[in-house]
């Protein structure tokens, strides 16, 4: 073929390609700068009703996750059941209740149960902040030494758990600190 | 303006400030208007391509309260960015930093456009006849022609 015909086709090619791999890309999610970084340090008090809070010294000793919730976050409700089934495998799941009212918190928990090891009530969202989280659900899987290993924006379903967050928890678990 | 009205209007204005979550410039006059030329800096996580200090999200608003806080704590505008920065990435920057990644997207229109003119120039370059003719007219063709413009003329 002549370069006259070649080259435009090679252009269109490359740009055709790029822009197809931009419309898989999700801007939405924004990657997080805390991947490979220590969770950030706090200590919060447990949500109304339960008994154990949280902070970042919880986090350390042994893989867990920890999940971001809110009573008012609707996704969250769908993401529920599936902690409560991880919670039963013995992975510990922490709860993050983001600028939540406390009552409404303890009321969520009580009625759709509670998966979480330790919750912490972080009433005005400076903890989220900390942990760079700009939308609820997100969920963390934090490793044996408390650095933060996987990120996920969004609800958990059934396939995210065991194609991303299982997979993570596993791969952390066979590594010995 | 009678002294009932003057409360009622008190009543209602902290009533409007509560809603807003009570988000209460610094005293410093100075202080806040850096924290506002930072604020117009940040971009807004959840609206993607406001700053904070456009936006009316409640996260837009805990951020502005986290700059201010910063600003009051003395950090300078290079730390209280770095702090956001630290907790959401670069991405948090309504104008992206100049490094290494982001190296393409601040030259890419440049080397785009070079590359453009390179290629019109070398259309052009080719485009124009240049060097011996390789397959000249024969004496036949030529008289041809002459004939057939020489009629013209005529006619």
């Amino acid at each position: 073929m002549r370069p006259g015909v070649v080259v435009p086709l090679a252009v269109f090619a490359v740009i055709a390609v790029a822009l197809g791999i931009g419309l898989q890309l999700k801007p939405s999610e924004i990657p997080s700068a805390l991947i490979g970084r220590p969770a950030p340090e706090f200590a919060l008090d447990p949500v109304q009703g339960t008994d154990k809070g949280l902070s970042s010294a919880d986090l350390k000793g042994q893989v867990s996750i920890v999940n971001v919730f809110a009573s008012w976050c609707v996704p969250c409700r769908v993401e529920h059941p599936l902690w409560e089934e991880v919670a039963k495998t013995g992975v510990p799941v922490y709860g993050i209740n983001y600028k939540d009212k406390p009552q409404s918190a303890a009321a969520w928990l009580a009625s759709l149960g509670n998966p979480y090891a330790r919750t912490g009530a972080d009433l005005n969202g400076r903890v989220g902040i900390d942990f760079g989280v700009y939308g609820v659900p997100e969920t963390f899987v934090v490793d044996a030494n408390g650095v933060i290993q996987l990120k996920f924006i969004g609800p958990v379903d059934r396939n995210a758990l065991e194609t991303q967050i299982l997979p993570k928890v596993r791969e952390l678990q066979a590594r010995k600190p | 303006m009678n002294r009932f009205a003057l409360v009622l209007l008190a009543a209602l204005w902290a009533g409007a400030a509560l809603a807003q979550g009570l988000e209460t410039p610094l005293p410093d006059p100075a202080q806040e208007a850096r924290a506002q030329e930072l604020h117009k800096r940040i971009r807004c996580l959840v609206c993607q391509n406001q700053s904070i200090h456009e936006s009316n999200a409640e996260l837009a608003r805990d951020l502005r309260v986290v700059v201010r806080e910063r600003v009051a704590a003395g950090d300078t505008d290079e730390q209280a960015v770095a702090y956001l920065v630290s907790r959401y990435g670069d991405w948090v920057l309504l104008k992206p930093p100049f490094n290494g990644r982001t190296l393409l997207l601040w030259i890419g229109p440049a080397l785009i456009l070079v590359a453009g003119m390179a290629g019109v120039a070398l259309y052009l370059a080719r485009s124009r006849p240049t060097g011996p003719d390789l397959n000249p007219l024969t004496a036949e063709e030529k008289a041809r022609i002459a004939e057939l413009l020489g009629e013209e003329r005529q006619g």
